[in-house]
Formats: structure tokens, C-alpha cells, sequence
């Protein structure tokens, strides 16, 4: 750009780009920019409105004891349904994808495929009301029987609600719903483990399970974590569903069976957003942001499991 | 240990097409068999039929028979995967499990027949089966590195010792070589040599100056045209296929006057 350069410097050469190339480029990168934006939007909004709430004396904060006891029991109450919901979930999706991928005749593989994917597209309220007109009730027995046989684990300690309207139903219909997204994206990675390293395990002499320890599963690790953390999000974020069942206390308990389930955050901001004003509002942002930090830091966390790996992915 | 093949009347389907009829043919043991051919022409499906892969594909099915040493491989009895126990194979694309690592590679087949097996003696059958395909050397200070760390040569020579870390009595390799450079080629071809003292080997090939350095015998596939089953055309001692065959579709095709 200055014309004092030095001779001996050679001319600056400009590799040829086609114009197909550089629109292409051009919009990948546009993309990238906006939704990196986007997120720094959402956390300048949650940060500036939640800076009241972190301010302000302990006893004008709704509840009158201060944020971290009003967020405290909320976060439990997430995490509790999340992970319940998880735990469940995971293992029934990768038994599905499994048995879609490498069991099932192809008809039946098919016509299952489909009516899971049919599972997600079922809107949230109408699991909330099934949760709380089905699930519940059915589950009482379930809620008895574990305060009387399990109560030694502090998850199952009694008393046990006789609605059935607690963490642990929650925790059910959470699963129910990320049961699709999690066994979805399972299948798609187990259908694309490379029949090369299939058939060399079965040359081997391993039967067909062997063969899924060998090839498949090692391979589909990534994508099943991956799936599980898409699944996590969805619960994480949950609201409907949550506010219908829960008929939520206000403990920061990790009893699952009881009446005095604390709500999880983002049902707690459905339900009181509505009424909420001033100082309140600024409360009920900050309890947002913590789910956002919740979320990254799940997402974080999955992305350096998932690394730790990297060489041994089979992506190479 | 090394055990002889008997095949007799074999076809092979592929759903209702047939891509191998009227196999007939011996594999003696402790020597290579060569199996040659043009594309296309059931070398693959051929070799696939004898550890009973072929199945593994749907639809896929084989008539006739094929005997190990008096035991029908195709028997209502015979469980697919003791045969594949028995009788290792190396495929065309190198295909170490990217998971694992070297030294768990060399050893898959191993913990798949018994898991209970003490560290040193799982090391000692790691050491031999490297040395064992010539691949000690190079690997020895990074056992624990993934499989698909190594070049595609020594990757093809890792899978080696993975087939016959688990002793079986038959080695099959379909084109072992066909990803190779030359230097590793010739490795695998020395490391052969030493390996039908102790294994039967048949081995697919579409080199032909391959097929003449290593095997004792060679059985050279073709077919009349595309839909047509493939046939084994010949199948002799290799000196006389190279110098004085029976066929003269075979002459045509190891002169290169072919098609
Ligand atoms: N998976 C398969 N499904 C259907 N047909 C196949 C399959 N694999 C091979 N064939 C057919 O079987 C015939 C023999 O193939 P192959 O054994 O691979 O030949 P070669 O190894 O001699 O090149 C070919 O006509 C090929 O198209
Ligand atoms: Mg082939």
C-alpha cells in the first residue's frame, strides 16, 4: 500500500479466485459472523437485564433471601430432570439405533425409524398433559413402593407423593421426548459405520454384539454423545411440559418422588414471567442466564470428552 | 495348523444372480494358491465363500460344498463364526479398527476367543505376531499410538498380524497389495514366504508377475460376459500356467492378449 517498498521484495502475488469461490466463501463466513452475533446478543440482553437482581440487597429479591436461594433450588431442580432424563433416555435411544441398524428386518426397521421420528415432532404441551393425566397416575405405585424399598437413597426418600406429579415423572416425560433426537442421530452414526472395519471384526470371528463392540460403537461414540447433548439441551430448556407435571416445592431437594420437587428454571420463568415486574423481572433474567452457563458449560464439557479422544475417532 | 481345502461344485449368488458356478478345486496346505482373473470375475466372492463371508451380505448364498480337513464348512451344524475363527482373512483396503491401538489391534482376535489372558502373555503374542509380519520394528516404541497412525503399507502388515496373532489354519487376502507401493508390496510378498510354512495361504491377485513370484499353484478365474457366472478356467501348478497352460483363454490372458 506505500510505494516505498523495498526492490528486492517480490511482487506480491494474488492466487486466482473464481467468483463462485469467493460468493461461497463469502456467505459460509456471513453466516458464521451472524450467529456468532446472535449469541453475543443473547448474552449482552441476559447480562445487562440480569445486573439489577445481582445488585440489589438480598431482601428485595422475590422470596426475600437473597439470589443464590432463590436460583439455587431452581438449578437443582433442572439438573435433576435433565440428567434423571438422560440417564434413561441414552441408553434406550442407542438400544433402538442399534436395533434399527443391525437387527431389525428392513420393514420393521423402517416403520420403527419413522414413528420415533413421528415421537418428536409431538408438541411439548400436548407431553405435558399426557405426563400429568397418564404418566402420574400410573406412576404412584412406583412412588410407594420406592419410599418403602429405596428409601435409604436420598433420591427416593419419602414421604412419596400420592399425585405422582413430581421430579421423577418429569424426569420420565423429559426422556420420552429426547428419546428421538438422541436414537435419530445414533442411527444415522451407526448406519455409517464403515462396513470395512465391520466386516473385519466379523472375518475375526466375532459375532454379531462382538462386532458392534468393535466397529460400531467405538465409532458411533462421538455422534451418541453428541445426540445425548442435543437431548440434554432440549430437557435442560424444557418448559411446558415441566410446568403442566411438576406441581413444584420450593426445597433445594434432590428427592425425586416427593411433593417438594423444586421447579426446574425454565418452567419457573414460564409460570411467573406473566406477573412479574420490575426487580422481579430482573430476577427472573438472571435465573435465564444461569441456564445459559449451565448450557455452555454442558456443551463444553461434552466437546473436551469428545476430544480426548480425537485420534482414536476413526476419522482419519 | 495348516489344513487343506476341498471345494467341489460351488456356486454363488448374489440374490438370484449367480457370480460363481462349478467351482471344483483342491488348496493344499503349507503353500500359496494364487487365484488370477480379470475383474468382475468372482475372485472376491470366490475367496469370501471359503471363511463363509460371503453371507454376511444380504441376500447373499452359496450352493456346494466346501471341506477343511473332513469338516463341511457349510454343514446345518457349523457355526459361521468358529469358521471364521478358523480361517483368518486380509481384505484389499487395509482396515485396521481406527479405535484401538496398535497393540490392541494385533489382539483383537484374541479377545474375542478368550478375555482372561495375563498381561505378559498378551505382550509376548503382541511381539510375536508383529515380528511375526515383519512390523516389530517399526511399531514397537509406539504400541499404544491408534492403528491408523501408520502408513498404509505397515497398516496392511498390522492387519497380518491380527489375522494370524489368533493362529489360524488357512490365510485369506484378497489383493493385499493393490494399495501398496512397491517397497511394501515387496515386504508382504517375503513376509508370505515365510508365512506357508506355517499357514495354507490362498491369495487373490490381479499382478501377475505377484502371482508367478509367490504361489505354488494358480487358478485362473474368467467369464464368457457380463451377466455370466465366473468359472475357474484352470487351476494348475503356477510354473505350468506361466509357461505351458492347459487354456488357451488362460495363455490369452497372462500374454495380455485379452478381450
Ligand atoms: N455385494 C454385491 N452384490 C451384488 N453383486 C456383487 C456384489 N459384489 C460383487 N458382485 C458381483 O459379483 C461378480 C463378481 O465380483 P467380485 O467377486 O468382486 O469379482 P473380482 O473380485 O474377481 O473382481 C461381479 O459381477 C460383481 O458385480
Ligand atoms: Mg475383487
Amino acid at each position: 500500500m506505500t510505494a516505498t517498498k523495498a526492490p528486492s521484495e517480490p511482487p506480491q502475488q494474488r492466487a486466482v479466485r473464481r467468483p463462485g469461490d469467493r460468493i461461497f466463501a463469502g456467505s459460509a463466513q456471513g453466516s458464521g459472523i451472524f450467529i456468532l452475533l446472535v449469541l453475543a446478543g443473547v448474552a449482552a440482553f441476559l447480562i445487562s437485564e440480569a445486573i439489577p437482581a445481582l445488585t440489589a440487597p438480598a431482601e428485595d429479591i422475590p422470596g426475600g433471601e437473597g439470589l443464590a436461594s432463590y436460583i439455587g433450588p431452581l438449578v437443582v431442580g433442572t439438573l435433576l430432570g435433565a440428567v434423571l432424563a438422560l440417564l434413561i433416555a441414552t441408553p434406550l435411544a442407542v438400544g433402538i439405533a442399534l436395533y434399527i441398524t443391525y437387527y431389525a428386518p428392513r420393514r420393521i426397521a423402517a416403520t420403527m425409524g419413522y414413528v420415533i421420528d413421528l415421537l418428536a415432532a409431538i408438541p411439548s404441551v400436548v407431553y405435558g398433559f399426557w405426563g400429568l393425566a397418564v404418566m402420574a397416575p400410573t406412576l404412584v405405585p412406583f412412588h410407594l413402593w420406592a419410599a418403602d424399598n429405596l428409601g435409604f437413597i436420598p433420591f427416593f426418600a419419602g414421604p412419596a407423593s400420592t399425585s405422582g406429579r413430581t421430579m421423577f415423572t418429569v424426569g420420565l416425560v423429559l426422556a420420552v421426548m429426547i428419546l428421538p433426537i438422541i436414537s435419530a442421530i445414533a442411527r444415522e452414526v451407526f448406519s455409517q459405520a464403515p462396513a470395512l472395519h465391520r466386516e473385519a471384526a466379523l472375518a475375526l470371528g466375532a459375532t454379531r454384539w462382538e462386532m458392534i463392540k468393535m466397529a460400531v460403537l467405538p465409532y458411533g461414540r462421538s455422534g451418541v454423545i453428541a445426540g445425548a447433548m442435543l437431548g440434554l439441551g432440549r430437557a435442560l430448556g424444557e418448559t411446558m411440559a415441566v410446568a403442566i407435571v411438576l406441581s413444584g416445592g420450593a426445597g433445594a431437594t434432590v428427592n425425586l418422588i416427593s411433593n417438594s420437587s423444586p421447579s426446574t428454571i425454565a418452567s419457573n420463568i414460564a409460570l411467573r414471567f406473566p406477573e412479574a415486574t420490575g426487580l422481579g423481572v430482573n430476577t427472573l433474567i438472571a435465573s435465564g442466564l444461569v441456564l445459559f452457563l449451565i448450557t455452555l458449560l454442558v456443551n463444553m464439557l461434552a466437546r473436551w470428552v469428545v476430544n480426548r479422544r480425537a485420534d482414536f475417532s476413526g476419522a482419519n | 495348523m495348516a489344513k487343506r481345502i476341498e471345494v467341489s461344485d460351488l456356486n454363488i449368488f448374489y440374490g438370484n444372480f449367480k457370480a460363481v458356478e462349478g467351482v471344483n478345486v483342491s488348496i493344499e496346505p503349507r503353500s500359496i494358491t494364487a487365484l488370477i482373473g480379470p475383474s468382475g470375475c468372482g475372485k472376491s466372492t470366490f475367496l469370501r465363500s471359503l471363511n463363509r463371508m460371503h453371507e454376511v451380505l444380504p441376500g447373499a448364498r452359496v450352493e456346494g460344498k466346501v471341506v477343511m480337513d473332513g469338516q463341511d464348512l457349510y454343514g446345518s451344524d457349523v457355526d459361521p463364526v468358529n469358521v471364521r475363527r478358523q480361517i483368518g482373512m486380509v481384505f484389499q483396503r487395509p482396515n485396521p479398527f481406527p479405535t484401538m491401538s496398535i497393540y490392541d489391534n494385533v489382539i483383537a482376535g484374541n479377545r474375542l476367543n478368550n478375555n482372561r489372558m495375563k498381561k505378559s502373555d498378551t505382550d509376548d503374542l503382541v511381539e510375536k505376531s508383529l515380528k511375526g509380519a515383519n512390523l516389530w520394528n517399526e511399531v514397537k516404541d509406539r504400541l499404544d499410538r491408534p492403528g491408523s497412525s501408520l502408513s498404509g503399507g505397515q497398516q496392511q502388515r498390522l492387519c497380518i498380524a491380527r489375522a494370524i496373532a489368533v493362529e489360524p489354519d488357512v490365510l485369506l487376502m484378497d489383493e493385499p497389495c493393490s494399495a501398496l507401493d512397491p517397497i511394501s508390496t515387496l515386504a508382504i510378498e517375503d513376509l508370505m514366504a515365510e508365512l506357508k510354512e506355517r499357514f495354507t495361504i490362498v491369495i487373490v491377485t490381479h499382478n501377475m508377475q505377484q502371482a508367478a513370484r509367490v504361489s505354488e499353484q494358480t487358478g485362473f478365474f474368467n467369464l464368457n460376459g457380463v451377466g455370466q457366472p465366473g468359472r475357474l478356467i484352470e487351476f494348475n501348478p503356477t510354473e505350468k500356467i506361466f509357461s505351458n497352460p492347459d487354456q488357451k483363454a488362460t495363455e490369452d490372458y497372462i500374454s495380455g492378449r485379452f478381450g
